[in-house]
């Protein structure tokens, strides 16, 4: 009796484990639900309109007149690549210098001070950078190379330190995963820290630094309240660094709030090309990091 | 130009590499300083107590602080658990295959969407298909989504961390898989989720582009989740921008600052303890 109800209490037990499995199976596809439902949105909204007034003049129209129903997004297109390049140019520097002094020419006490001031970085918000560079760059770039000072070049330093986390953290990654002995066997043929970092460290981390810029490119093509505040919105492709310049994300925030019909549509279209770009970079930093899993 | 021999080489890297890295962290400690410093004089308790007056010309920052918390609070009310169970069942139920192949990309992908399409995408759905308006009903699951991947990280690296031998004790004296995860592995990766969860409250707290399309920008006192509340980030963002009240923008950023720092000092207390206890 004593052994038949223990046997009962034991395939109870089993059995809620096996609902406790299932349960948590459909809990984990939440991301990935989530992801599917955001991208169903965004391309049932966005893409009827952009074959209706034809791919082709959406995507390389030079013109921005949604009252008058004239769709081309070549300008805000080039703008973010534009804000996005000159952003790495900062970025990819910086980040990369703080990557190595964290991992290779630091004492551990200089370390513990200094990255969890970089990891700060991260978390101040983006209006914050957008008031910064509005109040201490933007007069500056103008009293020093005159234009308007909201212009590309602006925003390209604004989000160049905006993605110095992202790249920090996964180059750190990186290096800190090469294996010890290779910084010895090249420490042991002599040659110096920055030898070793330049001919060893580096192209042993290639992957991991490769997808931590290409994260960081997400990062900035993404950002949106930032941009707003720094890079002058003129839908236009800019003529110089000096120019202001409007991206995809601030076509987006600016005109969202009293957009209507066609006019919407065509900004979730803008939402549909970002989404594209950003799953495009995903995609490669996924794969870049995850080949360097498969080959230590 | 001569070749520098390799000695002189290192000093010149070493030296500019350092400086690249003082000019990062000198921009960091400018930024909040610069902020603090103006923000300061006009924080006091009635700044923080009074409601907002004439479109924030005057008056604090009451109702926006309510908004940010309520906002933060609903969101992680619903990635928490969601985000836990998804490392709990990527660390201790699966062991790779495609099915977590799959998981991890959707969880890397979605870290990876600008702020700005989760406020498109919280806008047609919670806010006009769903019908909840702009409200903290919308906002809150828009960045209850936007956290979700962080929220899964963080909790999947604090239970791997919790040392194999725990299980392996836990399962030799009978317990099943679920009472191994809820009273062994749980337990002691507590402080390492919560760490994770702190961060993403730092994260929503900051959050602009999403929240202004679902959660709208009223600054009256919200009275339920249906209502529409505006947060410290946008009440800044509206004050800085429409130059409102450059007095009131800057306590409200040295507010968000003030925040940020405490929630970064929090969680890297957390965690260093955490660490601490398993190595």
């Amino acid at each position: 009796m004593a052994m038949k109800t223990k046997k009962r209490g034991k395939n109870r037990l089993e059995r809620n484990d096996r609902l406790v499995r299932l349960a948590l199976l459909v809990v984990a596809f939440s991301a990935v639900s989530v992801l599917l439902v955001i991208t169903i949105f965004i391309v049932q909204q966005g893409t009827p309109i952009m074959f209706k007034y034809g791919l082709k003049s959406f995507l390389a129209g030079g013109n921005w007149y949604p009252s008058e129903k004239v769709f081309g997004l070549w300008p805000m297109i080039v703008g973010s690549l534009f804000v996005t390049a000159g952003a790495l140019v900062i970025g990819i520097p910086f980040g990369l210098a703080c990557a190595v002094v964290l991992t290779e020419f630091s004492s551990k006490k200089v370390r513990r001070v200094i990255k969890p001031v970089i990891e700060l970085l991260a978390g101040i918000p983006s209006v914050v950078y957008g008031f910064m560079g509005v109040i201490i760059l933007v007069p500056f770039i103008r009293q020093t190379f005159g234009g308007p000072g909201l212009s590309v070049l602006a925003a390209s330093i604004v989000l160049g330190i905006m993605i110095l986390p992202t790249i920090i953290s996964i180059s750190v990654d990186s290096l800190q995963a090469v294996p010890p002995s290779y910084r010895e066997g090249s420490i042991a043929l002599g040659a110096t820290r920055w030898q070793t970092v330049k001919m060893v460290l580096f192209p042993a981390a290639r992957s991991g630094i490769i997808a931590s810029i290409i994260l960081g490119m997400g990062r900035a093509i993404g950002e949106t309240m930032a941009t707003i505040m720094i890079a002058g919105n003129a839908a236009e492709i800019p003529r110089s660094l000096l120019a202001p310049v409007r991206t995809l994300t601030s076509n987006i925030a600016l005109e969202m709030s009293y957009a209507t019909g066609e006019h919407r549509e065509a900004l979730f279209a803008t939402g549909v090309i970002l989404f594209v770009i950003i799953m495009v970079l995903n995609t490669i930093a996924n794969a870049t990091s995850s080949r360097r899993r498969r080959q230590p | 130009m001569k070749r520098l021999g390799p000695r002189v080489e290192q000093k010149v890297a070493q030296a500019g590499l350092w400086t690249m890295t003082l000019v990062t962290v000198g921009v960091l400690l400018f930024i909040i300083f610069f902020i603090l410093r103006r923000g300061l004089p006009v924080l006091s308790l009635e700044f923080l107590t009074a409601n907002p007056a004439d479109m924030g010309k005057s008056g604090g920052i009451f109702s926006t602080i309510v908004g940010t918390v309520a906002l933060s609070f609903m969101a992680i009310l619903i990635a928490a658990p969601l985000g836990v169970g998804t490392a709990i069942y990527l660390t201790e139920y699966t062991w790779g295959g495609p099915l977590t192949r799959v998981i991890r990309f959707g969880a890397e992908c979605l870290a990876g969407i600008p702020s700005i399409i989760f406020g498109l995408f919280g806008f047609i759905l919670f806010v006009t298909k769903l019908k909840f308006g702009w409200s903290i009903l919308s906002g809150g699951l828009t960045m209850a989504f936007m956290l979700l991947p962080t929220i899964i990280r963080t909790s999947e690296e604090a239970i791997k961390s919790v040392p194999p031998a725990y299980r392996t004790v836990s399962f030799s004296l009978g317990s099943t898989k679920w009472q191994t995860v809820t009273r062994v592995v749980l337990p002691s990766a507590l402080p390492g989720i919560v760490t994770g969860i702190v961060l993403s409250v730092g994260r929503s707290i900051g959050e602009t582009a999403a929240t202004i399309f679902t959660a709208g920008s009223a600054l009256r006192m919200p009275t339920s989740i249906f209502s529409s509340t505006r947060t410290m980030s946008v009440h800044f963002y509206i004050l800085a921008r429409e130059g409102i009240s450059m007095s009131n923008a800057y306590g409200t950023a040295a507010v968000l600052i003030i925040a940020i720092l405490g929630i970064n000092i929090l969680t890297y207390y957390l965690m260093n303890r955490f660490i601490k206890k398993y190595s």
